[in-house]
This record gives structure tokens, C-alpha cells and sequence, in this order.
């Protein structure tokens, strides 16, 4: 993993050496240390985090690198998730499941809502790699669209916040009025099979786990890239400086709805893969507070940190079911209270925590072991 | 100490097997004492449920956070009320029950986490729980595939029948039909306009509605409505209910909205005794939130409330205000989830096991005659029989009952030709 780096001076290596180590420290934790340690039960949950920790990377890319806050990422994990969601639920509507419907063969919500024919817009969620092509794409268009719209009028800051905001309160609000088309206020649920595989095992959980986690270091990876290359640059002077970068020749809107558009397929990759381990879909993801809890993940994490994301994701989430666990009806204010620590004492969050705390001991410790050649670890823009 | 650490994850698994261990011989030495009721474990738990020679544990699981904390309180009191006068009269099959909370926090998917942790990590051997429709079809596929049992007290939409489930509330017919004869007979009504929240619930208990409107009464609906829930401007649809000035106003608008919706149209100048209004979602908790004043006159359907006259329910009434204090109001589902732990026990003990599918196979015909509603019996198709009623808000905050059905309703999940 850690292929030692050669004396050679190189000021803009792929991952700086402690970076390496935060990555295999990572993989060793999700790949080896939880798997071992946890049930099937815990496991599925540390799953379920996983997934929000996308959203939480792709918030690194576009909120901490781009500068472009969104408060709306509930939409394209809802999105991402729907889109999975009726794949499945379509699976599990053969006429066989479903002949207690008067209409058997439609989503049992379909039914319930007086709908005796399968709408034009589900159809081709019968075929699975159209499924996982929309993934990908639907939440990228829809990303593209809004992030064309908004940057081309120089629209950002506080404005683009509360507009994305607002996207999420109309599609929650869209989904749970169209009922009969999407399953309102319940969601989609009763997932089964995918293709066939039923999801609802301990051991289709544990192999969902891993593809999960799989799926997540290579985001991070190309987040990763994304972050060393001149793109990467870009985005980080125009969070700085936007007007310098604009005066210098570039195109700011398009790098800005770029940020925006990976943010939203990262999201999106999470959504489906919720689906996929927790067996079901509901508007309460794609709304304000969650959106708004996921940018807390960020933050909680880090919002600089592609690593800072993952940890503060899992670290939320794990106060939240094991205070809720103990104290079933005092534990909203112990992650209240976790919230205020984190905002007054830590600002960068745990990744900031690293930063100021570990780091330096940990690099005075490697210059001291090999004194020899004392590259300046470049603190590049950070 | 260090082994000790390294263990630490079989360490409940390791304490129940040490006080298997260390209870086994003390059995043995004391045979035909305090335990010579119970019968043994091994026979009333042949699928691995927590039981113990002297506990079974039930999970409860509600909204203890939350907007739906203010509905659902009421039946976590109720459940554990029935819980310790359960205790207090023995237990089940010589067990006491051990009750494990957890929060839905108003949140469905939360709902699934929490009702597989009941069933997965604590091995629960019933679960009282779930309110919204959204919350329990998010955790019956959990019930389903982990072969739990939940017993769930909420009215709701029916079109739902599931093995491990069993409905306390009443389903829509059940509610509906009966109220409807009612205000038709009483008020002669012929226009209905209805108004209500926009998700299944009250779709489809507004689709019964119509139906029966239409087909059995042969008079007319002038007016559908739907809100988004939490939706607090009502004054566009007042001020259609001005122009087609219907018989009878027929909502099911819940939670939040209500308190708007009843403020509202007393501002408006709609006389609720007058007017005529027959709601099926306001309990004495909801009145608690609208006030008294602001709803008085309107008629609300239910099978339960709060003022009901027979010895059963000034039995749960005291009660009920001793463990939680005089000033607890008990509405319709608080009484439904009340019935679930004392309808679990009777089954248990009349399979002679906890198992759940001998559980659920003894379950159909019991009847349970103390419960406070009166009456009640378990229909094959896991819902009750039970009767409903009219009642009329009094400002005071309680419902006067007007009318009664006569005899119990069937319970009837899947009506035809209401569909």
C-alpha cells in the first residue's frame, strides 16, 4: 500500500506521506477492524453511515474546496436512492407477490392510490443496468441544470445555500404529494431482490458492506485527484479569490458546476447503496433537516479533510443510535451537545483536531527517525 | 484483565451463559419452589427468544423525540401501565416481562433500525410499537423476514394483514361506515366535503368514505381537499367551504394541522354547532393541543374515549392517572395500546409458549373482557372486533358519547367494493 516514496524531490506527489497512512489507517478500520469486531446487525448500521459519508465527500469537494455551501444534497441521495429503490421495488411486484392487489403486477402503493397501470416514467426501471445508468446520470443532469442556472448568474454564497434548500423542500414536497407515483410520505419500501439476489441476508448484507466500502475509497481516491490536479487548484483559488480567477481567463461558472455535479453523483452512489443495505426509501431523506444534518457530518469531520468526511460521518452517526440506544428520550440533547463542543472547540473539526494536535508531533517523530534529506512537507493552500 | 478486554464483545453472550451455569445447579437444589409454576424454558422458548427462567423481554417502540412524540407518548405510558399491572399479577407464564425502549424519533427509516435491534440483538419476544402508517410500513418487512411480533395500535388506512402484526386500532371501515350511517340518519345529510392530510391514511380512508357515500347512501361529496402535513393555512379551503356549505365537514387532517385548521375556522365564523363536523383523527390528545373552546361541537368517531362509562375503564382511568398524573388526558390509541401487552400474555398462555408462530396460531378468537373499551375479540385476520362511537367535544376537553354501534364490527382490512 504505502509504496515508499523515492528520495526524489517532488512538491505535488499523488498523497503526501501522512495522507497514505490516514488511507490505510481507513481501509484497515472499514476493511479489517469493523468487519471482525462487529455483528451482522452493527455491521448493516456501519453500513448504513458509509453511505452518508459520500455525501459527506462530496460536500468536501464542492463545499470545502469549491466553496460552494449546498444545502440541498438530501436531493441527489434521495435521488440516487429512488432511482435504486424502484428497481427493486419493481422486482418485488410480480404478479405472484402482489395478487391480493386488485391491479397485481403495479407497486402496492400504486394500487392503494387507484392506479390499475404501471406509469410510462417506471418502465424502464425493469432493466438493471438502466438502473444504475440513471444513477449516475439523472443526478448529474439534475445537478447540472440547477448549477448552470445558479453560477452562469453569478449566483452564490448565502443565495445558492437557501436555493438549493428550497429544491430540497419542493422535491420532498413533489414526492410526497405525487403518491400514487412514488409512495408519498411512506416511501418506497418492502425492497427484496436485486436480480434475483435477495438483500435481506446477513450475507447479502456483508457482501453490500464491502462492494460499499469499496465504492467509497475509490470515490475518495478520485476525490483525491480530483484535489492534486489543476481543477483542483482552480476550485481552491476560486473559493479564495473568485474575481482574481475570473480576470485570469477562466470560466468560473463551469468549474463551479462541475464541483457541484460530482458532489451530486457521490451523493447519488451513497443514495443508491442505502437502498440497497437498508431495504427502503423515503422522502425523510431527500428534505432540509437531512440535507442539513449531512453538511453537519462534513463539518463535524472536517470540511477540508476527504478523510475528516468519513470519520465525522461514522463518529455522528454512532452517537447517535448509541445515545438513543441509552437514553431513549434524552438523546437529542447529548448530540446537541456534541454539536456546540465540536463548533466552539474544534472549528475544523476532527480533521482540524489532526491538523494542530497530531501532525506536527507526528512529523517532528519522521524527521527525527530520517534526518537525512528534510523535505518541507508542502501545507499547500490548507 | 488484558483477556478480559479482548473479550469484550462475548461478554453478554458469556454472561448469560455463566448465569446459565450458575443458575443451573441452584435450580436443581431447589426443586418445586418459587419456579414450580412456571414452566420450563426450554419448553416456552424453543426459538432462541430472550427468555429466562424468570424474564422475557418485550421491546417498546415509539417516538419518544420528535414532532410524533406528542402522539406517541401516550401509548408508551399505556404499554408499560399494562406491563407493571402485569408484573404485579404475576407475569407471563411465571415470567416477569423486562421491557427494552427504544426511540423512533420520528423517523421511519429509524423505525427499521430500532425494530431490528429489538428483534436481532435483544431477541424480544413481542414489540409494542410503531404509530404513523410510514413508520410501521417501514418496519414490517424487518417483522416479516425475523419472524417478530408487533402489536400495533394505531387506526389506520387497512389493506394490510401480515402474519407477525397484529392491529390493536381499528381499521378504516370499521371507523368510517358506521359514523357515516350515523350523521346521515341523525343529521340528514347529503353533502359531505372532506379535507384532509395528504398521505395514505387519510386517502384512503376518504376513498372508503366516498364509496360509501355514494353507493350505500346514495347522497353526494361536493368537496375533496388534501394538505401537505404540518400545512397550517386553511383559510382557502374555509372559504370554499362558505360557498358549497356542505352537511357535513368530514376531515382527517392530523397532528399540527389540527390545532391551525380548528383555529381557523372559528375565526372564519363556522359555528361548530351549526355546523356540522365529523372528524375521524381528533382524540382528547389532539383536543389538548386545539383547545377545547376552539372545537367544541364537532363530533369525532372512535372507538375509544377518555369518558366512557363501565367499571373496565374507571379501573384503567384511575390507573392511568396514578402512574402518570391527573392531568393526562387518554385518547383512542393510547386505550388500543394498552390492550396489546394483556392480548400477548393471554395468547402466550394459552399456547403455553412464547414462540412466535404458536403465539400468533393461539391468538385468533381470544377475547379479552376487561379491556377499558369493553369487549373485544381477536379476528383471524389479526385485527379486532370492536364497536364505535360518536362523540361530541365538550369545551372542557372531553368528548360526550352520542351514539354507540350495537354490536361489535367485523374487522374488515380488505373491503370489497370499497377498494
Amino acid at each position: 500500500m504505502t509504496r515508499s516514496k523515492t528520495p526524489v524531490v517532488n512538491d505535488n506527489p499523488f498523497m503526501k506521506p501522512m495522507e497514505w497512512v490516514s488511507l490505510a489507517l481507513l481501509v484497515g478500520v472499514i476493511f479489517v477492524l469493523l468487519p471482525m469486531l462487529l455483528d451482522a446487525f452493527r455491521l448493516n448500521l456501519v453500513g448504513k453511515y458509509l453511505t452518508y459519508s459520500f455525501v459527506a465527500l462530496g460536500l468536501v469537494i464542492c463545499w470545502g474546496f469549491g466553496g460552494i455551501l449546498s444545502l440541498g444534497q438530501g436531493v441527489f441521495f434521495g435521488l440516487g436512492g429512488y432511482l435504486m429503490a424502484m428497481y427493486l421495488k419493481l422486482e418485488a411486484s410480480s404478479v405472484e407477490n402482489t395478487k391480493i392487489q386488485s391491479t397485481p403486477g403495479i407497486p402496492d402503493f400504486m394500487d392503494w392510490n387507484q392506479i390499475t397501470a404501471l406509469p410510462w416514467f417506471w418502465k424502464p426501471f425493469e432493466s438493471l443496468p438502466f438502473t444504475l445508468l440513471a444513477v449516475l446520470v439523472v443526478p448529474a443532469l439534475f445537478a447540472f441544470v440547477i448549477g448552470t442556472a445558479m453560477f452562469r448568474r453569478r449566483v452564490g454564497g448565502t443565495y445558492f445555500a437557501i436555493i438549493t434548500q428550497a429544491i430540497a423542500a419542493i422535491l420532498t414536497i413533489l414526492i410526497v404529494g405525487q403518491q400514487g407515483y412514488t409512495g408519498g410520505i411512506n416511501g418506497i419500501t418492502d425492497l427484496r431482490t436485486l436480480h434475483g439476489w435477495d438483500i435481506r441476508t446477513d450475507s447479502a448484507h456483508n457482501i453490500l458492506y464491502f462492494v460499499n466500502a469499496g465504492l467509497l475509497v475509490a470515490c475518495i481516491l478520485f476525490a483525491q485527484m480530483v484535489k492534486k490536479s489543476k481543477l483542483g487548484r482552480i476550485l481552491l483559488a476560486m473559493r479564495d479569490k473568485e474575481d482574481r480567477v475570473r480576470f485570469s481567463g477562466y470560466q468560473v461558472a463551469s468549474f463551479k458546476t462541475f464541483a457541484f455535479c460530482l458532489a451530486a453523483v457521490f451523493a447519488a452512489i451513497g443514495g443508491a447503496m442505502f437502498t440497497l443495505q437498508v431495504g427502503f426509501m423515503s422522502p425523510s431523506f431527500v428534505g432540509i433537516v437531512p440535507s442539513i444534518e449531512m453538511v453537519i457530518y462534513a463539518a463535524v469531520g472536517g470540511r477540508l479533510s476527504l478523510f475528516g468526511a468519513v470519520w465525522g460521518t461514522l463518529l455522528v452517526n454512532w452517537a447517535k443510535t448509541s445515545f438513543s440506544e441509552s437514553f431513549p428520550e434524552l438523546w437529542l440533547f447529548g448530540l446537541g451537545g456534541l454539536f456546540i463542543l465540536v463548533v466552539l472547540a474544534f472549528p475544523n473539526g476532527l480533521a482540524g483536531i489532526y491538523r494542530t494536535h497530531v501532525e506536527p508531533r507526528l512529523t517532528r517523530r519522521v524527521k527525527a527517525l530520517e534526518p537525512a534529506p528534510a523535505v518541507a512537507l508542502p501545507h499547500a493552500a490548507e | 484483565m488484558a483477556e478480559d478486554k479482548g473479550n469484550g464483545l462475548q461478554s453478554a453472550l458469556r454472561r448469560r451463559l455463566l448465569m446459565g451455569l450458575a443458575g443451573a445447579p441452584a435450580i436443581a437444589l431447589m426443586p418445586r419452589m418459587s419456579f414450580a409454576a412456571a414452566p420450563p424454558t426450554s419448553a416456552v422458548n424453543t426459538t432462541g427468544l430472550a427468555v429466562t427462567d424468570t424474564e422475557v423481554t418485550v421491546g417498546i417502540l415509539h417516538s419518544a423525540t420528535g414532532t410524533m412524540a406528542i402522539s406517541e407518548t401516550g401509548s408508551i405510558q399505556a404499554e408499560k401501565l399494562a406491563i407493571s399491572q402485569i408484573n404485579e399479577a404475576g407475569g407471563v407464564l411465571g415470567r416477569k416481562i423486562k421491557i427494552i425502549q427504544e426511540d423512533g424519533a420520528s423517523d421511519w427509516p429509524t423505525f427499521a433500525e430500532k425494530a431490528k435491534k429489538l428483534l436481532v440483538n435483544d431477541h424480544c419476544a413481542a414489540v409494542m410499537g410503531c404509530w404513523t402508517s410510514a413508520s410501521r410500513k417501514a418496519a414490517l418487512p424487518v417483522f416479516e423476514q425475523y419472524n417478530g411480533l408487533l402489536y400495533y395500535p394505531t387506526f389506520y388506512e387497512g389493506l394490510e394483514q401480515s402474519k407477525n402484526v397484529f392491529y390493536t386500532g381499528q381499521e378504516a371501515t370499521q371507523q368510517i361506515l358506521e359514523s357515516l350511517n350515523w350523521v346521515t340518519k341523525e343529521k340528514n345529510a347529503k353533502t359531505f366535503f372532506f379535507i384532509g392530510s395528504d398521505y395514505i391514511w387519510p386517502r384512503t380512508s376518504n376513498k372508503i368514505a366516498r364509496k360509501h357515500i355514494e353507493n350505500v347512501l346514495k347522497t353526494k361529496v361536493v368537496g375533496e381537499e388534501y394538505f401537505p402535513l404540518g400545512h397550517t393555512q386553511f383559510n382557502s379551503v374555509i372559504n370554499k367551504l362558505k360557498l358549497t356549505k356542505p352537511d357535513v365537514i368530514f376531515t382527517d387532517v392530523v397532528g399540527g394541522s389540527n390545532v391551525a385548521f380548528y383555529k381557523q375556522l372559528k375565526a372564519a365564523g363556522i359555528d361548530l354547532a351549526k355546523q356540522t363536523l365529523l372528524t375521524i383523527s381528533v382524540t382528547e390528545d389532539e383536543v389538548d393541543g386545539i383547545g377545547g373552546d376552539n372545537i367544541a361541537g364537532a363530533y369525532s368517531c372512535m372507538k375509544y374515549f377518555q369518558s366512557l362509562k363501565n367499571p373496565n375503564n374507571e379501573k384503567f382511568v384511575a390507573a392511568f392517572h396514578k402512574m402518570w398524573g391527573e392531568k393526562t388526558v387518554i385518547g383512542d390509541v393510547t386505550q388500543a395500546a394498552y390492550l396489546g401487552p394483556f392480548l400477548w400474555k393471554m395468547a402466550c398462555e394459552k399456547a403455553g409458549s412464547f414462540d412466535v408462530d404458536k403465539v400468533v396460531a393461539a391468538s385468533p378468537g381470544l377475547e379479552f373482557k376487561e379491556a377499558p373499551e369493553g369487549y373485544v375479540k381477536i379476528h383471524p385476520n389479526h385485527h379486532l372486533w370492536s364497536k364505535t362511537r360518536v362523540a361530541r367535544a365538550l369545551p372542557s376537553g372531553q368528548f360526550e358519547v352520542v351514539y354507540e354501534s350495537p354490536d361489535l364490527i367485523e374487522p374488515n382490512p380488505f373491503p370489497k367494493g370499497y377498494q
